[in-house]
């Protein structure tokens, strides 16, 4: 599904990503490890098609098409979503209106009709129980003084109505709590499919305990180190990071 | 003949058509004399830096038009907010349509000035109101006082409330080439009254007009005034709009401006606060395009202790459009416990925009809580980002950032179909189609 060749990538002439290699196919879990500063939300933001990221060499490329000369609503449209670490707060436009706009706008770029109204009610109120919000939380601004836990429950909510074909996972555990992440985690769990893939990016092993990840690789200065199967987690997790890049020196 | 010289020589023929031994003659003969003295505000004036009057004075303005003109309902149903019962004082380029209109005695007074400023029966109201708090010699506002005429004269007596808003339109249908409009508007609310007033000015054509325009409000102890502004969006329509609000024990008046176009617009929005734990709200969007100007130049003049102001403006800039906020509060030496709030964000989405942004504060007193903030920025590129990577694209994105930047400002519009109104008009005014009613 997803093919990433020795992608070398910068932000304001600074090299960030040199040169990763990565293939996802549907029905995988990908976990991509990494400390702070070795690049792993740059390539989630790569993929995704931030503007200000430039791939300088290497590609990514999407069921056969290179993504480069893509702008992120194309992205979008063709099924990669990513959850944000910091998701953005937008006064006075609810939850809901924003999740029409968005699937309204998909479907338009697929030469759909607009979803009937009753329809779309359906899959919000289906959707939302998935993740256990309240119906009056729809309602309000999005993510407009939300707390931590409820824009990670929000993302998620969002990745659930927009059903994508690959779903980046960018530090969702971060600030949740245990319940916050078991709800988030059996969200991600219920709409994994043989269909589509994930990939998780984070800091810790613990989200890896409730999405078991087929995967795991560790980023390092812009390069993946070392990859390996849901046991490489668990060491990471004993050892720290500081033996890989003793390692990757080597 | 330059627009000054006309107006003078025109105020003779507009002496024909008036009651020279009414005591408000003599207000106006007054004003014309001051306003001959000063002559149009010049860009050398501090309160004028950014805005200069010297292309409108070019134009031969028509100052009477000849004759009353008349709209059918179905062609302006939509400038009115016609989806809840209003009450409605309406001019056609200046000239009152009792067809349009629905005034009321009943209790309240919804009416015309010209029948305040003629009519024995409110002869003590004007006596005691009528160019009181308006500036006696702010050139512009002696300029609308010296033609004083028409308008919209509201009456509400003590502890009343009109049974529904009240709407005061101003029409420009183009019949006039060029046409110069001072409509005059007085506005009484008395110990426990509450009103509210939205007011329009609509150009049906894009044929010049200017409107210079004064106001004069106020509110008793305990009043409550909830006053609405939506200005001109025709290009080549011009509007000077002087509104002066007294305030006195406990009353709450918020006045919203909303500036979606125009040629140029300018508003001496002026505030006294002659009275304790008096409210005073500021509020404004301005979004705009092409070549068009809005300066708004607030005062908030705190006299007496214990009182609030808050002031609110958020603009959007773009093409080759331009913007002024000046906001100036005074508060005086005896005005202690003073708590003045004033806000200016603007966003620029053109390299070619401008904004200037002033506040002015002059303090007096020493145990007050004054606080102003002004931003000029882009849209948030992370905000746009996360937008688009939920498929909605760039410029449905940016309009949705924008909606939400000007959207605080609306939540203290009371009306609820004036609010959607005004959200339509942001939407269309930045050309997007979300799919939802914002």
């Amino acid at each position: 599904m997803l093919k990433i060749k020795n992608l070398h990538a910068s932000v304001d002439d600074k090299v960030i990503l040199k040169g990763i290699n990565l293939e996802v196919n549907a029905g995988e879990v990908h976990a991509i490890m990494g400390p702070n500063g070795s690049g792993k939300s740059t390539l989630a933001a790569v993929i995704a098609g931030k503007e200000e990221f430039h791939i300088t060499e290497g590609s990514v490329e999407l069921e056969g098409e290179d993504l480069e000369d893509s702008a992120p609503e194309d992205r979008a449209h063709k099924g990669i979503f990513m959850s944000f670490q910091y998701p953005v707060e937008i006064p006075g436009v609810s939850v809901t209106n924003f999740m029409k706009t968005a699937i309204n706008e998909t479907r338009k770029a697929h030469g759909l009709e607009d979803m009937p109204a009753n329809e779309m009610l359906k899959l919000i109120r289906e959707k939302s129980e998935l993740l256990e919000i309240d119906r009056k939380f729809l309602s309000r601004s999005l993510n407009e003084g939300f707390s931590g836990g409820e824009k990670k429950r929000n993302e998620i909510f969002q990745m659930a109505m927009l059903e994508p074909k690959l779903a980046i996972l960018d530090e969702t555990d971060s600030g949740l709590d245990i319940d916050a992440l078991r709800i988030v985690a059996n969200g991600v769990n219920k709409l994994k499919s043989k269909k589509n893939a994930v990939i998780l990016i984070t800091h810790y092993q613990r989200l890896l305990e409730y999405i078991v990840p087929d995967f795991v690789h560790v980023l390092h200065d812009g390069k993946i180190v070392k990859s390996g199967g849901k046991e490489l987690a668990f060491e990471l997790e004993e050892k720290g990071y500081d033996w890989l890049k003793n390692e990757a020196v080597l | 003949m330059d627009l000054k010289e006309k107006l003078i020589s025109s105020f003779m023929a507009f002496e024909n058509d008036v009651d020279l031994d009414h005591p408000v003659h003599d207000i106006r003969s007054m004003a014309i004399k001051n306003f001959e003295m000063k002559g149009f505000p010049s860009k050398k004036e501090e309160a004028w830096k950014y805005t200069s009057l010297n292309s409108l004075q070019k134009i031969d303005f028509t100052i009477f038009p000849k004759e009353a003109n008349a709209l059918e309902y179905r062609d302006v149903k939509k400038y009115f907010l016609h989806e809840i019962d209003t009450y409605k004082i309406v001019f056609i380029d200046g000239i009152y349509s009792s067809y349009l209109s629905e005034t009321t005695h009943d209790g309240v007074d919804i009416c015309l000035m010209s029948s305040a400023l003629t009519k024995p029966m409110y002869k003590a109201i004007i006596d005691v109101y009528f160019n009181k708090i308006a500036s006696q010699d702010e050139s512009l506002t002696t300029l609308n006082t010296a033609f004083s005429r028409e308008g919209a004269y509201i009456y509400i007596p003590k502890n009343k409330m009109p049974k529904k808003p009240i709407e005061i339109l101003h029409f420009a249908t183009g019949n006039e080439a060029t046409l110069l409009l001072q409509p005059r508007n007085l506005i009484i609310a008395e110990e426990n009254a509450e009103l509210q007033v939205i007011e329009r000015h609509q150009s049906l054509t894009s044929n010049e007009v200017l409107t210079n325009s004064v106001t004069e409000i106020f509110a008793a102890k305990n009043a409550i005034v909830d006053y609405y502004k939506v200005q001109n969006n025709v290009g080549t329509a011009s509007l000077i709009d002087n509104t002066y609000i007294d305030q006195k024990d406990k009353s709450v008046v918020k006045v919203h401006t909303f500036s979606f176009g125009g040629n140029l617009t300018r508003n001496n929005l002026n505030f006294y606060q002659n009275g304790e734990h008096i409210e005073s709200t500021l509020k404004g969007v301005t979004i705009l395009g092409e070549k068009q100007h809005v300066d708004h130049c607030t005062l908030v003049h705190h006299k007496q202790p214990n009182c609030e102001s808050h002031q609110d403006y958020k603009g959007i800039y773009g093409e080759n459009a331009t913007g002024v906020f000046n906001g100036k509060i005074i508060v005086d030496k005896i005005a202690q416990k003073t708590d003045a709030f004033q806000q200016n964000n603007n966003i620029l989405i053109s390299d070619k925009a401008t904004i200037n942004s002033k506040p002015q504060l002059e303090i007096f007193a020493d145990d007050v809580k004054c606080s102003h903030g002004c931003t000029i920025g882009q849209l948030d590129e992370n905000a746009l980002f996360y937008l688009r990577s939920r498929g909605i694209p760039k410029k449905e994105a940016q309009a949705l950032l924008m909606y939400a930047f000007a959207n605080n400002v609306l939540e203290s519009v009371r009306i609820p179909e004036l609010k959607t109104r005004i959200n339509k008009l942001i939407a269309n005014k930045l050309g997007v189609n979300l799919g939802f009613n914002l």
